[in-house]
């Protein structure tokens, strides 16, 4: 957006790399860029509740880059950009709870590896954001916390587990956001939320600092506005981490190059793009049935080769994830014991046996309990193989479905959700609705490979629907040059970004 | 309560003991297995305050990962090979879920069915010279746990403590678990190659040079599985688990204690209870510990945080050519090359002395004065304190000891109060004997003049010497080293007392 | 139906050390039949020829070398602990045993 020329009022309504932009010719200074976030957040999310906690040395951190700015020093092209961080990641000086109580006012001695790699770039963390707890649901309203609203409305979940980081950047809270992604806690709250958000190449970006919810599933990833936006923040958080035994020791090519190139070409020339018979099945609501063929029309006229391809598999993937994910989980969560940090619930006369099952019953809630429980139950002498062991086997399919799908197809495409966002406590009375809901996105965690949420229009009740796009194996580039493409095109149609067409929220007096 | 025990002869009449054992090693590697946190069981960081070696994985801080230290990684193929172990071509982490307070995730880090190292075997020798084989089943790598100090009450034990402090510094420290197999016919020197196995470990860890392998600072831990069955049976009989042997002497004394309790109970009638017991050095018994129940649950699972080791052939064979040799090999050429006689040797083996005696000869001593030193003064101190040797007084300083005295700076006297200094935690012989004034009087003038005076006291020993009874000196020699506070050369004293008597 | 009883509910909590309440372990019986029995087709295509992944990215021998890092001072170590004395972290008594 080359000769605007922004009144700080109109600076939080600014794609991230527009903003960046601004920062880098020195049009806007951080305290500025900042200071309209911070007020956007105080008038705003009283309401929306997308942070758990702002982060009170943001304009601190703000004139700092500033300062180096204006001693000439060569920085980031994001530097003095604000960031939104979910609160599943640790960050020095910020608390850091996953959303559960059981770590309420916890402030880890370390940063994780992508807070320090946004830190190191200049980025400047606004606070952190709502989530589901532990990252355990699809709604934000597992949060301890209590839950997060949709800026699109507020009587509607905004998606989760990362409900929050969604929110904000819908909500203009934040250009940019960093999310985390175990079955679609990135890629279903973009959907909901009309936002983009990229679950990478599983060990393409650091879990080190990530507060682990199933280690084999999770994966860090960028939240935004638009595609361009999420490349450059994955160019930052990625790459190799020695913290993180699975992280990928590997060049990636930039994915911010990726998605200008896509952008540009507006083209889709020659690329091969499939549809999963399974993932296009009933359960998807006509909506976004509709958005969906739309856009796939608009795919075939960018020049789009449109096959469909069959991931029989699939049909078992909620059954394996909801196996896999609280298995690991129920281990990954006993260090939340009272002993080194977090809450400590105890009685007098209590043994420590009796402290910790008091501490835990007490700092988690029903959704974290259940899984553990489960998760518990699959690891257990005689039922390991049965249901753990089936599981991991199940994963091997659903990766053998990805392989023969993608010798079909470069991309494959689904709705990103079955349905537009619903409202809040809708389905919370059965789990098991709930899971369901995250057929779509589970795959792509089973089999490790790199997926994007990003909005394809409305749906009949004027929220956002999502589309989902998923790529091979460490080809996350290729979900940045479509993007981007598939992005440019829709706001063609659109006459701008569908983030542009959210109402506006009462802003609420100060 | 006091268990009855039947007399050991009779038990090994009537019963078959079976015996397994699960020996941890604790690796010297710098850091910690999993994270780069400093290793307590590293000589460099042995006297660290509590809580200082610790990173956030130490900790089980929310976030942190695990990796896997290399160096871990070849001492434990190393350790595998030199108990001709297969090396796996591929292995992989498991998590064992548990909880307790000095577990910082509550899960430890082990290996489950895919150990580094599997199917080995370890010869050892008897005091006798009988060699029995070990059957080694696996070696697995894994993470050690925290330390925790019962506080309150009366024994300072975990029962009737009113609370417990926990430091993770050792959270974390390299582990290699070895396992054996069933061990069969053992018979009545079942307890013997106890202690001969538990050794024979320590001094292949010691030759490798992967572990300081201290039993009394837990470098090296025992439990040890007996079961008994009746002559004539197939079936094993239940077995109980004795857990805190941190000796040698102990390991062949735990064995021995339940070979005798589980036969008193079994010919009454009784039944064993498969449980975990405990060994008290200090009353020699075991006492009843927690039983298996279904809360060994430990729902193990391929740990998601850590890839799979696949040790690549060539680095088995590079660390094969680098194999130190065999104990029982060793043991045989150290004999040969310090001379020992028979007795000699086996007295040094039966004291578990083998690898002082080395170090002292290591350090400078000849063989003979480096055995007499440990198999007589020290070995005599440690029986009376009820300890091991080796806890008493370093290889290094004794053979210090020994140069002092070969440099004459010290006479055997001298260098026995030096030594009892030194076990005093006083410092180094050369600083006790400052300290302590040990030193002996070569002032000629001086020493002349106390024989003088002894003579004169004793005019008819100085007349026997006249007489040609040369043996009569020893009055007076004994004389001259009282009034000298024994610092004196005693056989620089003999020749100026027969010089002096002839004046 | 999956036969998942109370008791076995209330081992499972005891497993997982929750003091579950009389409610929970009454709700989580009859939710966690269900999601068994949903989660148990897995059993349908997992063939024994089928390998288990337990990685998506098959990876081997990430090893670090043996290099001492960064210690957490005892301010930082402490920060959160619920109880210590400077040095340790503090706990009630322990009923169990080691493992």
């Amino acid at each position: 957006m080359s000769g605007l020329r922004a009144e700080p009022a109109d600076l939080t309504r600014l794609a991230g790399h527009e903003l960046a932009g601004l920062l880098a010719s020195g049009e806007v200074s951080s305290v500025e860029a900042t200071q309209a976030h911070l007020d956007r957040i105080a008038a705003v999310d009283g309401e929306l509740h997308a942070f758990l906690h702002v982060n009170a040395g943001a304009l601190d951190a703000a004139r700092a880059i500033d300062e180096r700015r204006a001693a000439g020093e060569q920085l980031h092209e994001l530097a003095g950009a604000p960031i939104a961080i979910k609160d599943v990641l640790c960050t020095i000086g910020m608390p850091s709870t996953s959303g559960s109580r059981i770590l309420e006012g916890w402030v880890p001695p370390y940063d994780a590896t992508v807070v320090a790699r946004v830190k190191a770039a200049g980025l400047v963390a606004l606070g952190k954001t709502n989530m589901d707890e532990f990252a355990m649901g699809s709604s934000t309203e597992h949060s301890a916390y209590g839950p997060t609203r949709n800026p699109w409305d507020p009587e509607r979940i905004p998606g989760g587990s990362g409900g929050g980081s969604a929110a904000a950047v819908a909500a203009f809270e934040a250009p940019f956001a960093l999310g985390s992604d175990t079955g679609g806690s990135i890629r279903q709250p973009a959907a909901v939320t009309g936002t983009v958000g990229v679950k990478p190449t599983y060990g393409g970006v650091s879990r080190y600092g990530a507060i682990a919810l199933a280690s084999s599933l999770d994966q860090v990833g960028p939240v935004t506005r638009t595609v361009l936006d999420s490349a450059l923040i994955h160019d930052v958080i990625g790459g190799h981490d020695p913290h993180d035994s699975t992280s990928l020791d590997r060049e990636w090519p930039s994915f911010a190059a990726a998605a200008r190139e896509g952008a540009a070409s507006g083209s889709l020339q020659g690329v091969r793009v499939g549809i999963v018979k399974e993932l296009d099945a009933e359960g998807t609501a006509d909506d976004v049935q509709a958005r969906f063929r739309e856009t796939v029309d608009v795919l075939t006229a960018a020049g789009a080769e449109v096959v469909e391809v069959s991931c029989p598999s699939f049909a078992y993937s909620v059954a394996a994830y909801y196996l896999i994910l609280p298995a690991e989980a129920s281990s990954n969560l006993a260090r939340f014991d009272s002993v080194r940090f977090g809450l400590r619930v105890e009685g007098p006369g209590q043994t420590v046996e009796d402290v910790m099952a008091a501490t835990r019953e007490a700092g988690f809630g029903a959704e974290v309990k259940r899984r553990i429980i489960l998760g518990t139950y699959a690891l257990s002498a005689g039922y390991y193989d049965a249901y753990y062991g089936s599981a991991q086997k199940v994963r091997t399919l659903i990766q053998r479905d990805f392989d023969a799908a993608f010798e079909q197809a470069d991309l494959l495409i689904s709705p990103a959700a079955p349905t537009t966002a619903f409202k809040l406590g809708e389905k919370l009375d059965d789990p098991l609705a709930m899971y369901v809901n995250d057929i779509t996105t589970i795959p792509a965690n089973l089999a490790g490979i790199p997926g994007m949420g990003l909005p394809m229009g409305l749906g009949d009740d004027g929220m956002p629907v999502g589309l989902q796009l998923l790529a091979p194996m460490f080809e996350d580039e290729r979900l940045y040059r479509a993007g981007a493409a598939i992005e440019a095109l829709l706001a063609d149609r659109w006459g701008g970004i569908l983030t542009t067409k959210a109402p506006a929220l009462t802003e609420a007096t100060r | 309560m006091k268990d009855r025990l039947m007399d050991f002869d009779e038990a090994l009449e009537r019963f078959e003991p079976v015996m397994g054992f699960e020996v941890h090693v604790e690796l010297g590697t710098r850091t910690k297995m999993f994270s780069a946190a400093p290793n307590p069981a590293h000589p460099d960081f042995h006297d660290a305050e509590p809580n200082t070696l610790v990173d956030p994985l130490s900790l089980g801080l929310p976030g942190s990962l695990p990796v896997v230290n290399e160096q871990a990684v070849r001492y434990s193929i190393a350790l595998g090979l030199a108990l001709n172990c297969e090396i796996a071509t591929s292995s992989r982490f498991a998590r064992k879920n548990y909880f307790y307070p000095d577990t910082p995730k509550n899960y430890q880090i082990s290996q489950y069915d895919e150990p580094i190292a599997f199917e080995g075997s370890v010869e050892v020798e008897l005091a006798d010279g009988r060699r029995v084989t070990i059957p080694i089943e696996r070696a697995h790598m894994e993470e050690d746990a925290g330390k925790l100090t019962h506080v309150g009450g009366a024994t300072g034990r975990i029962q009737g403590a009113e609370y417990s402090l926990v430091d993770y510094n050792r959270a974390g420290v390299p582990l290699v678990e070895i396992v054996t197999k069933p061990i069969f016919g053992g018979e009545r020197s079942a307890p013997e190659i106890a202690k001969a196995y538990v050794a024979t470990i320590r001094d292949i860890v010691l030759s490798l040079g992967i572990s300081e392998a201290r039993m009394e600072r837990g470098n090296l831990r025992c439990d040890a599985n007996v079961s008994l069955r009746p002559r004539g049976q197939e079936a094993l009989g239940t077995r109980t688990e004795t857990k805190n042997v941190n000796s040698m002497r102990s390991v062949e004394r735990a064995v021995r204690y339940e070979i005798q309790r589980q036969a008193a109970i079994l010919a009454a009638g009784g039944t064993i209870v498969q449980e975990t017991r405990h060994w008290h050095e200090d009353t020699g018994t075991t006492s009843p510990g927690r039983p298996k129940s279904d809360a060994d649950d430990y729902r193990y699972f391929p740990e998601p945080d850590l890839l799979p080791v696949a040790p690549s052939r060539e680095l088995v064979e590079e660390l094969r050519a680098q194999l130190p040799e065999q104990p029982v090999a060793r043991r045989r050429r150290l004999k040969a090359e310090w001379g020992f006689a028979d007795l000699e040797f086996q007295d040094v083996v039966n004291g578990d002395m083998l690898h002082l005696v080395e170090a002292t000869v290591g350090a400078g001593a000849a063989p003979q004065a480096a055995r007499k030193w440990w198999t007589g003064e020290i070995a005599r101190v440690a029986n009376e304190r009820g300890v091991e040797a080796s806890t008493l007084v370093e290889p290094a300083h004794v053979a210090e000891l020994q140069r002092l005295i070969d440099e004459g700076t010290l006479t055997d006297r001298l260098a026995r109060q030096a030594l009892e200094g030194v076990m005093a935690g006083e410092g180094s012989p050369s600083e006790v004997a400052a300290a302590r004034g040990l030193q002996v009087v070569t002032d000629e003038s001086a020493l002349v003049a106390a024989v003088d005076e002894a003579l004169a006291a004793q005019p008819d020993v100085l007349q026997k010497i006249r007489d040609g009874k040369v043996q009569a000196a020893g009055a007076v020699i004994g004389a001259v080293m009282k009034a000298m506070r024994g610092q004196a050369d005693a056989a620089r004293v003999r020749a100026i007392v027969l010089d002096r008597a002839q004046a | 139906m999956s036969e998942i009883t109370r008791e076995e509910v209330q081992h499972l909590a005891g497993l997982a050390r929750i003091a579950l309440t009389d409610d929970e372990v009454t709700s989580l019986t009859t939710e966690l039949s269900a999601i068994v029995d949903a989660i148990a087709t897995v059993r349908e295509i997992a063939g024994d020829d089928v390998p288990a992944t337990s990685h998506p990215v098959p990876l081997t021998n990430v090893l670090r070398a043996d290099v001492v890092g960064d210690t957490l001072a005892h301010e930082q170590t402490f920060a959160g602990a619920p109880s210590h004395d400077g040095e340790r972290f503090r706990v009630s008594a322990i009923l169990g045993e080691e493992q």
